[in-house]
């Protein structure tokens, strides 16, 4: 560098240096392409759910005996897909179609209500457990440590042995389950937060508990849980359904994609020609919806730079 | 010239390139050289874009930045325009970089010397025998105690200061032609950075190697650079050799950046208590406190962290109390706010004992006392509004609401000089210093007597710092609320407080009105913060290494101790035999000046005349075994 010294020109008002902003610029959640396929994906499934009874061409009990013209079929079970049935037909002659449209509810409608089930339960004993004394948090963790050491299937034939299968009871099980794994995030999410200055701060103001729940800390824990909230339910869905493949979760007449998969695998063996679209139509719209909510959960992971998601693990 | 320049940079210019918004320029168009040899600062407060440019000489930039630009020439190739494997060939073995936080940098997991060897075996430019051999020579050249086993350590096993000339000598393994270091020294103590600022100086002298050095403190720059760069929002405003600019500076921001820095501490700065405080009852007062953390077997603390404080704040004055990390400063604040029940002791509020613990506490004492934190980043909740920030303290205890509250809030944001259209914004839109204000909005909206500020300006850049000072010194004459200003910042302290505890590993080693703590007699602790604050003066490292205070204190850490004077390994006066075996008496020169130490006022006073031999290790180990013979004997 030389020695001479160089001065930039000053402006009009050279007095004026204001604090200059140092925060980076602000990353906001941008989905990819896949990202946007996924959310037309997941929309259309969450559409069914809600109006597919109406949309969907049979009943889902209904069993085709006559064709169009209105005569009557002699075999109408493994149908091959035509005009009359789009997607042919299952073991007993039911329209496949309206059944994935009918089962669309009781899937995602079940699926829904357990992981909500689960985050309420898991995400209150999990704060209860950070907030509360060592005592607490010991009962509650070597609980949900108990919980978690049994696969959750196995659990879950136990209690269907017991019971019996009935969907509140099924939602029941999905909810417990899966508020083991959630109390263990929400429990880690609150101790990471307990120790930030601004809820010291709080302490030091002499604020009471619940303010310091409801307003310092559950705010700060909405969006990694609201993440995991999409993962979550994808467990769930997978669980359920295995649990009606087994033949423990849905009862029939009530169609369901994880029975579906299961009624008619007998047709798997027949080839595509015959009736192996019954099961394999089922098990890709219990695919599509799961990967779609894995994609999105992974772009919002992303914006997030990485660090929700070395959270959740 | 005919030197060939290690590193240029031309018109270099980089923007941020936010997907929703146009691109936004952060570096205009810089241009300056590096030649063999050569210490250039870059200088600017932050966001002035000095760390972007530091970093273009590894051809990196941070994500969401771009090279829009201009020329960054290593050794006459352009980093910009290299493909990333080429890059990488150049890094580490032409350029290395040293980031500010060494404990951050360092992976907890691995050892010190596999890390620092690292690279250079990675590169393949060494065997591990011959980087092993080499770093114990950088261990050797950054002075590290036990260089042929400190690479056997973890990063937890040296102290913060070490661990920062690890990371120099982790950049230093392949001998590059360039070192970029990143504010190197901001986060250490006063002490600490004398250090690691001789170590640094001292190496890049014998390697001979160029080095780029980022600060917003003018005062270190005059320790080690030989040309400066002023920069302000991505613009060179000056630059030239560091006498010029430091004892010449031309452009206006040069003026003021000087201007921003704190003179040194010495008697007659603060605004010492004058007969308007007249003596009364003092607000806030701590009577014979001891206080740790943890439940030993006795009941008391497993680790004892304060011993025995008696500190009285009196009403509007502001008493700052210092000493480097690990001296209790933060805990005797805890202590106050009852964050930290203590164990044994009183704290008293208006002469009413309070109980120790915060739970036990009425919700107006609490009120009474206000704890500022040190790092307003984390410190508010990113989930809120600034105006729900501080207005809670309003509703929470005076009940106020609503409207009421509304205008309250704005009232509280004139006050600390923050724009009214902040009230809706969250902290992460703030700057820094804005960040800072709301956190001290917060305290002071709930009405205090006492204000605890532990730490608030030591985050902040020197000119966003004394801003903050400034409006601190304000809101003291406005509402007669008194301070305790916590700071390992000697001069930060001095020019604000009217009185000064100086706290040295849990005990008050010296306390008294500003001026006669900053005037002798000193103890001899105090002396050796006092010589320890970096001066705008070229030499000023070198000279401060010649007082028997820096020699004897620096390099040294913080040991508390159960029995004796805990400064003792660190004192040059210091009476062998007796200040490590008993506690020192408290001495007072005038009424309410107290100084610990076993040496008299005199001695203590006239101390740089009388040398004596300093004894460590084994020399005392001798003399202990002398003594004890002779009683035998």
């Amino acid at each position: 560098m030389s020695d001479e010294t160089t001065t930039a020109d000053e402006g009009p008002s050279p007095d004026i240096y204001d604090e200059l902003p140092d925060a980076p610029p602000k990353t906001r959640l941008r989905l990819s392409l896949v990202g946007k396929i996924s959310v037309a994906v997941v929309a259309f499934w969450v559409f069914l759910a809600f109006f597919g009874p109406w949309i969907a061409p049979y009943h889902e009990a209904f069993f085709i005996e006559d064709d169009l013209a209105g005569n009557p079929i002699d075999d109408p079970s493994f149908m091959l897909p035509s005009s009359q049935t789009w997607l042919g037909t299952d073991y007993l002659g039911r329209d496949i179609l309206s059944r994935i449209v009918w089962g669309a509810r009781t899937t995602i409608g079940i699926s829904f209500v357990a992981t909500m089930l689960a985050y309420f339960v898991g995400i209150t004993l999990g704060i209860a457990a950070a907030v509360a004394g060592k005592m607490t948090d010991t009962v509650l963790s070597r609980l949900v440590d108990a919980i978690l050491a049994f696969p959750n299937i196995m659990l879950g034939l136990i209690i269907i042995a017991a019971f019996g299968s009935s969907i509140p009871l099924l939602i029941a099980l999905a909810g417990l389950v899966y508020a083991a794994s959630v109390f263990r995030i929400a429990r880690a999410l609150g101790q990471d937060i307990m120790v930030q200055d601004f809820v010291e701060a709080a302490r030091a103001r002499g604020e009471g508990l619940w303010w310091i729940i409801t307003r310092e800390v559950l705010p700060n824990a909405a969006m990694p849980l609201a993440t995991d909230f999409g993962l979550r339910l994808v467990f769930v869905i997978l669980f359920i359904s295995s649990l009606s493949f087994l033949g423990l979760g849905v009862q029939p007449p009530i169609s369901d994609w994880g029975s579906m998969v299961r009624e008619n695998l007998q047709g798997l063996g027949n080839g595509l020609s015959g009736g192996a679209v019954a099961s394999i139509a089922p098990a890709v719209a219990i695919a599509t919806l799961t990967i779609a909510i894995n994609l999105i959960v992974d772009d919002i992971s992303a914006a997030a730079g990485g660090s929700l998601a070395k959270k959740m693990v | 010239m005919t030197k060939q320049p290690i590193f240029e940079c031309r018109e270099l210019k980089i923007e941020a390139r936010p997907w929703d918004a146009p691109p936004i320029p952060i570096v205009k168009g810089v241009s300056f050289d590096v030649n063999p040899g050569e210490v250039v600062a870059l200088i600017g407060e932050s966001g002035s874009g000095k760390t972007t440019i530091s970093l273009s000489s590894l051809g990196y930039t941070k994500p969401g930045l771009h090279f829009s630009g201009g020329e960054a020439r290593l050794l006459g190739k352009d980093m910009i325009s290299l493909d990333p494997d080429e890059k990488r060939l150049q890094r580490g073995e032409h350029v290395a970089y040293l980031a500010q936080s060494a404990a951050a940098t360092f992976n907890p997991a691995l050892k010190i010397g596999e890390q620092v060897t690292e690279s250079a075996v990675l590169h393949g430019a060494m065997s591990q025998q011959d980087a092993n051999a080499r770093a114990e020579e950088l261990y050797n050249a950054l002075e590290l105690p036990d260089p042929d086993r400190i690479g056997g350590r973890y990063p937890h096993q040296v102290s913060g200061g070490q661990l920062q000339r690890l990371m120099a000598a982790m950049a230093l393994v392949e001998k590059p032609s360039l070192l970029v270091l990143d504010e190197p020294t901001t986060a250490l103590d006063v002490t600490t950075q004398i250090e690691v600022l001789k170590a640094f100086k001292k190496v890049i002298e014998e390697e001979g190697s160029a080095a780029i050095y980022v600060t917003h403190d003018l005062a270190v720059v005059a320790q080690i650079a030989d040309h400066i760069v002023v920069l302000y929002s991505g613009e060179v405003m000056e630059q030239g050799p560091v006498d010029t600019i430091i004892n010449h500076p031309k452009h206006s921001y040069t003026k003021r950046l000087m201007a921003a820095v704190r003179p040194t501490p010495a008697a007659g700065q603060g605004d010492a208590a004058t007969g308007e405080h007249a003596r009364e009852m003092p607000a806030l007062e701590v009577k014979g406190v001891t206080a740790g953390y943890g439940r030993g077997a006795d009941g008391k603390p497993a680790v004892t962290v304060l011993r025995d404080i008696n500190v009285s704040v009196e009403r509007g004055h502001v008493v700052g109390v210092i000493g480097e990390s690990g001296c209790g400063k933060s805990t005797l604040a805890r202590v106050m706010a009852g964050l930290l029940p203590a164990a044994d002791g009183q704290v008293m509020l208006d002469g009413k004992e309070l109980k120790p613990a915060l739970a036990d506490r009425a919700r107006d004492e609490l009120q009474l006392v206000q704890f500022v934190f040190q790092m307003a980043d984390t410190a508010l909740n990113p989930r809120q509004t600034i105006g729900d920030i501080i207005g809670r303290p309003l509703t929470f205890y005076q009940g106020i609401k609503g409207r009421e509250r509304r205008e309250k809030v704005l009232q509280i944001m004139n006050m600390v000089e923050l724009p009214p259209e902040f009230e809706g914004r969250f902290p992460a839109e703030l700057s820094g210093g804005q960040k800072q204000r709301v956190n001290l909005a917060r305290g002071l909206a709930a009405g205090p007597e006492v204000l605890l500020c532990d730490e608030v300006t030591s985050a902040l850049d020197t000119i966003v710092g004394a801003n903050v000072i400034k409006l601190l010194e304000r809101l003291r004459a406005e509402t007669g609320v008194s301070f305790v200003f916590i700071s390992h910042d000697l001069s930060t302290v001095s020019s604000f407080a009217d009185e000064i505890v100086v706290l040295y590993a849990g005990r008050v080693v010296e306390q008294g009105p500003v001026d006669q703590v900053l005037s002798p007699p000193f103890h001899p602790y105090t002396r050796l913060l006092i010589t320890s604050v970096p001066e705008m003066r070229i030499g000023w490292l070198e000279d401060t290494m010649q007082t028997r205070e820096a020699a004897a204190g620096i390099a040294r850490g913080v040991e508390i101790t159960d029995i004796g004077c805990p400064f003792f390994n660190r004192c040059p006066l210091a009476i062998d035999g007796v200040c490590d075996r008993e506690a020192p008496p408290i001495r007072e020169d005038t009424p309410g000046h107290q100084i610990a130490c076993h040496q008299t006022l005199e001695e203590v006073e006239d101390s740089e005349a009388k040398p004596q031999k300093i004894l460590h290790g084994y020399e005392k180990a001798l003399v202990d075994e002398e003594q004890a013979r002779a009683a035998r004997h």
